[in-house]
């Protein structure tokens, strides 16, 4: 993993330069912090070296709102942050979903929900099969995303098939619209997984959540942030 | 004989034991006869059944190929093209990987079933999206060959397996094969698949060029512009009347023709039994064939 190329302190101002807005808390994303976490203290991840087979593999199933994203991707230097103000023009690289053919270090095309976490799972198991044993998978979801059944069908199977090196990260900003009555870690419990909620601003509690060992079943982190409003 | 499905197990079971990048992806459906045919015992990892959960069977193999796997995906065309429709579009497609997907079913193979089990309208759907390879093989011999030169490959390839079938394979070109020459005047018929054998039989005292597709995607068109003799064109298609209409059109664009498009009607056909019963109501059997073309070729005179 290499170190970042900027501080978490630059991240608004990267932010800004995609949307002009004079000020961005860290706040305004509520995928931003698990996001630098991930990318600045967990994933063995290499800018120089985005292909690696031995890299572990991200895979941004919440793909709206990518600005947080791609903030963290220019902080890490995926992306030099001079394409930051080209964001959603007509021959960008950066659109308002993530595209894995345009942009270095992206490993899913996103934006319709609920693909993610069945791919995820595929990686995870393809990995499995050929025996690596360095990579993770790591899989970022929303709680209203989890509304889509597809994800669902992937809870189930990777609990079953006993995926551990994949691992979800739910950012729950209590936007489903029905809800997740019992909570979201007992969805995930439920078919088999390891499961841990924390603060989703706490960057010492997710980095800790995160790299928990999970033995060998699949592992959730349920980060909750600021309910939307 | 047996059928295109038993040849397209056995052959998936053989490549496996030939190709350690190879997955067989299920959901529930020819899981039992992989697992009875000791291909799960032989590779217990790569005959992967995710039960019935198709958008996750799709997403899933995506997962496999992402990492350089050829995932095979097999179960019945209404739930591996119509109901995660989404899935194949956006996790192959659009991001940029390959598989060979596998249906049975056809059309209305399962006519007892009635409409849940039937889905004439898979090449249709297909066809909308890019990339995509389209095979429609009539015969055991051509699934096997189809099958071993797709799993090669890196590509996106749909194989529709039918129980019915033709007498005889025809060699694959990957286009438009020749089966009988017409004279110069000649009207041209099309038969797709297994339309071959009742093509055959309904226009064999005709004045007719007939043309062999066992894949329609990419539709070969050079062939057809090359050998068309009168105007008249008949493309005969074991699904949706009119899928490769557009193609026909495509290929012809600089010549005169009229088109008589024959396949399964748009509506719904509420009825069971056999599909040999819904082959006639649908006017695809070789009775039914040669009523339409001889109509249509004497509506030209």
């Amino acid at each position: 993993m290499q170190p970042p190329v900027m501080s978490y302190e630059d991240l608004p101002a990267l932010m800004t330069l995609m949307t002009g807005d004079e000020k961005h808390g860290h706040a305004s994303e509520s995928t931003l912090d698990v996001l630098w976490v991930l990318y600045a203290r967990v994933l063995k991840v290499d800018p120089q070296a985005p292909d690696d087979p031995e890299r572990d593999r991200f895979l941004l199933s919440k793909g709206h709102g990518p600005m947080a994203y791609y903030a963290v991707l220019a902080a890490t230097g995926f992306i030099p942050p001079d394409a930051l103000p080209t964001f959603g023009r007509y021959d960008s690289m950066l659109g308002q979903h993530p595209d894995r053919a345009l942009i270095p270090g992206v490993e899913l095309s996103s934006g319709s929900l609920g693909h993610g976490l069945p791919i995820a799972a595929g990686v995870a198991a393809a990995l499995d099969l050929q025996g690596r044993a360095g990579p993770r998978v790591f899989c970022l979801v929303g709680d209203a995303e989890l509304d889509e059944g597809s994800n669902h069908e992937a809870i189930a199977l990777a609990g079953r098939l006993g995926l551990s090196r994949l691992t979800a990260c739910v950012i729950d900003n209590g936007s489903s619209t029905h809800g997740w009555p019992g909570g979201i870690d007992a969805r995930f419990r439920l078919e088999g997984w390891s499961a841990a909620t924390v603060d989703g601003r706490d960057h010492d509690a997710v980095e800790s959540a995160v790299t928990a060992d999970h033995q060998d079943r699949p592992h959730v982190v349920v980060a909750e942030v600021e309910r939307r409003g | 004989m047996p059928t295109m499905r038993d040849r397209f197990m056995n052959v998936s079971g053989a490549l496996l034991d030939e190709r350690p990048d190879l997955a067989i992806v299920l959901a529930d459906i020819g899981f039992g006869y992989f697992a009875g045919a000791g291909v799960v015992a032989r590779h217990p990892g790569r005959v992967l059944n995710v039960g019935i959960r198709e958008q996750l069977l799709i997403g899933f193999a995506a997962g496999l190929a992402m990492e350089g796997f050829r995932p095979i995906v097999h179960t019945y065309a209404p739930f591996l093209v119509e109901r995660p429709f989404e899935q194949v579009k956006l996790d192959f497609g659009h991001q940029g990987l390959g598989a060979v997907f596998v249906s049975v079913g056809a059309s209305y193979d399962a006519a007892a079933a009635g409409r849940t089990h039937q889905a004439p309208e898979d090449v249709a759907l297909m066809s909308t999206l890019p990339g995509w390879r389209v095979h429609v093989p009539g015969h055991p011999d051509e699934v096997e060959a189809v099958l071993r030169s797709t799993v090669a490959d890196r590509g996106l390839d749909y194989i529709r397996l039918a129980e019915s079938v033709n007498p005889q394979a025809v060699p694959s070109s990957g286009g438009l094969m020749p089966i009988r020459r017409g004279s110069a005047r000649a009207a041209t018929v099309i038969a797709v698949g297994p339309s071959l054998a009742p093509v055959l039989e309904a226009t064999a005292d005709l004045d007719a060029t007939v043309l062999y597709a066992s894949t329609v995607r990419p539709f070969e068109g050079e062939t057809l512009r090359t050998l068309l003799g009168a105007p008249e064109v008949v493309l005969v298609e074991p699904y949706l009347a009119g899928t490769s209409s557009a193609e026909v059109s495509a290929a012809l664009k600089d010549a005169p023709h009229r088109l008589l498009a024959l396949g399964v009607a748009r509506q719904e056909h509420r009825r069971y039994g056999s599909r040999w019963e819904h082959d006639r109501a649908h006017g695809l059997d070789a009775a039914g064939i040669r009523r339409s073309v001889t109509d249509f070729l004497a509506s030209a005179a």
